[in-house]
């Protein structure tokens, strides 16, 4: 054995690197906190990872280098097309399946941590706690998050599934299962069925706190769960004393947290309340064609449209979930560019959870082109409305509905929306009837200065930029 | 040791408040990325675990399996959020401005 490969196999080297590791990863987030140093800092922070890999790998009496290296190659094979070929539109539901592998190979680990130990025989109490608590947390966030990315890749219906009245009871009880058997666990027990329990508890547990969950909240979820598997890697960590764990999965936790107060904020939610229960069983009834109540909808043509768009002052662009489903994001850049040629002024009015996560229509209309000066946000754009000639809405349906603050009875009431109805005429574009992801009525629909443009986002739009052409 | 490890916990939990509170919303889709990615650290411990204490047939195909999705975590992460990232860099308001001042 050379020197060289001595010193590099010590344990103060090892740990050396974790320290350069895990400051590489507070560096590198600090630079994605802005837009010109993101790039960098996301690079930064995947240098980090690399280094603590490789350092652990250095580790003196490592075995098993044929799975080791079969690990590696199946997880790159699989994650380098997944991420490489995943539309943009299809973000949310990429980054809830990433989150989702973390938590499992978390839950994995506490397991065989289990196993190798006898059951905890020989174990000192406080590395079995957070060992057992890493089990849980990484159980619920694995299944949460394969039942969020079943919902947003609309393998399953977007609509909440509850258990109905007694979803509180068997959540609180699956709860309690999964930490009492885990307190079996820590009092002693070795029996394996025990942990094998705690981990079914804790998934049967996910699924059921992410089912009742309806769309609009979807974004906190995935931001919630994050923050989990965050936590969860962190208590792995104290459990196998490794510092490197310890300090990413906290940083995590830490900064998932605020992003999911942040968010739940937005939309005037408590977190407490959509973990026990997503929207509850106020739901009216999902896919209603035509108006309830008596309204009526008047449906409009591109030509029309584009007549209103060509002549207005200023135009407002609120975007949402359909613009991302359509692609239609060039369209609509196209059609600001002939519309500024005519000199009307267009701004875009973001909702903070316009789409499935925040930020969503940021990043797809900053592929599309659009400068960053031109994308306001709520509290910006919500004073303006009384001013605009005209607000364009491609596929956004929960942000601008009026009843979130007038209908008590709404289960969306109380949660700030973009006030569309304030401007002198609106313009929808919908693919048909159906309600929203949250399967919410939406009264702004039956507004008589609203008239509906049916069809595809873009395809609608791209006729509408053609008939603005051909004023 | 539990000590120890506790105070870089919750250092580390200030740390991760201090850095990420003043982030703009346009960032928000972009960092909850790059987290995600970044607790696929988790990684680490499978190697550790299947390197160091692997044995018996059942623990290795778990830990294979850990492996293969912290790994999943990690590549998929990172290069997902790049890909986000690459559309802001290019049309940064701040980028654009410098090249024109660089061009007069």
């Amino acid at each position: 054995m050379t020197p060289a490969t001595v010193f590099l196999q010590q344990p103060d080297f090892i740990r050396a690197c974790y320290i350069v590791a895990f400051s590489l990863f507070i560096y590198g987030l600090s630079g994605l906190t802005g837009p010109r140093t993101a790039v960098r800092g996301n690079r930064i922070a995947a240098v980090g990872m690399a280094i603590a890999v490789v350092a652990t790998l250095l580790n003196k009496g490592m075995g098993n280098w044929g799975l080791i290296v079969l690990g590696l190659a199946i997880g790159t094979a699989i994650g380098v097309p997944a991420a490489r070929n995943v539309k943009m539109t299809q973000m949310p539901q990429m980054v809830a399946l990433f989150n989702g592998v973390g938590g499992g190979a978390v839950a994995l680990l506490a397991w065989v941590d289990f196993r190798n130990s006898g059951g905890f025989a020989h174990t000192p109490t406080y590395v079995t706690i957070f060992s057992l608590f890493a089990g849980i947390v990484g159980s619920v966030s694995f299944w949460g998050s394969n039942i969020a990315f079943g919902k947003l890749q609309e393998i399953l219906p977007g609509r909440p599934i509850t258990l109905g009245r007694g979803q509180q009871f068997v959540n609180g009880a699956l709860f309690l299962l999964a930490v009492a058997l885990g307190v079996a666990i820590a009092a002693g027990s070795h029996a394996q069925i025990l942990i094998i329990g705690m981990l079914l508890a804790a998934a049967a547990l996910g699924n059921l706190i992410v089912l009742p969950i309806g769309g609009a909240d979807m974004p906190v979820v995935i931001s919630l769960l994050n923050a989990f598997t965050g936590l969860s890697a962190a208590a792995t960590g104290i459990a196998l004393n490794n510092t490197a764990l310890i300090v990413a999965g906290m940083i995590v936790g830490a900064s998932g947290t605020i992003l999911t107060r942040l968010m739940a904020e937005a939309m005037n939610r408590s977190i407490p309340a959509i973990v026990a229960g997503g929207f509850g069983g106020t739901v009216t009834a999902p896919g209603v064609e035509g108006p309830e109540g008596g309204g009526t909808v008047r449906s409009t043509s591109p030509d029309d449209v584009a007549i209103q768009l060509s002549y207005a002052r200023l135009v407002v662009i609120v975007p949402g979930y359909g613009m991302a489903v359509a692609q239609a994001q060039h369209a609509v850049r196209e059609l600001t560019r002939e519309l500024e040629k005519r000199g009307v002024e267009v701004k875009f009015g973001i909702h903070p959870v316009a789409g499935r996560m925040p930020g969503h229509m940021n990043v797809l209309l900053a592929e599309a082109d659009v400068p960053y000066d031109q994308l306001k946000e709520m509290d910006e754009i919500n004073p303006e409305f009384p001013r605009a000639d005209v607000v364009l809405v491609i596929g956004a349906n929960d942000v601008t509905n009026p009843a979130a603050k007038d209908q008590p009875s709404s289960p969306i009431y109380g949660m700030p929306i973009l006030e569309v109805d304030q401007a002198h005429s609106i313009i929808v574009l919908k693919r048909s009837m159906n309600s929203g992801f949250a399967g919410i009525d939406n009264p702004l629909f039956y507004n008589e200065k609203t008239a509906l443009l049916f069809g595809d986002a873009k395809s609608s739009v791209s006729d509408v930029v053609s008939a603005v052409q051909d004023l | 040791m539990l000590l120890t490890n506790l105070a870089i916990l919750v250092l580390a939990g200030f740390v991760g408040y201090a850095v990420i509170s003043k982030v703009p919303n346009t960032l928000h889709t972009p960092l909850m990325s790059g987290t995600n990615a970044i607790h696929g650290i988790v990684l680490i411990g499978g190697l550790l675990v299947l390197g160091l204490e692997g044995h018996g047939f059942l623990n290795k195909v778990l830990l294979v399996i850990a492996i293969v999705f912290g790994t999943i975590n990690v590549v998929g992460g990172f290069l997902v959020t790049d890909r986000m990232l690459e559309m802001f860099k290019q049309r940064s308001p701040d980028v654009v401005k410098r090249d024109e001042d660089d061009a007069k």
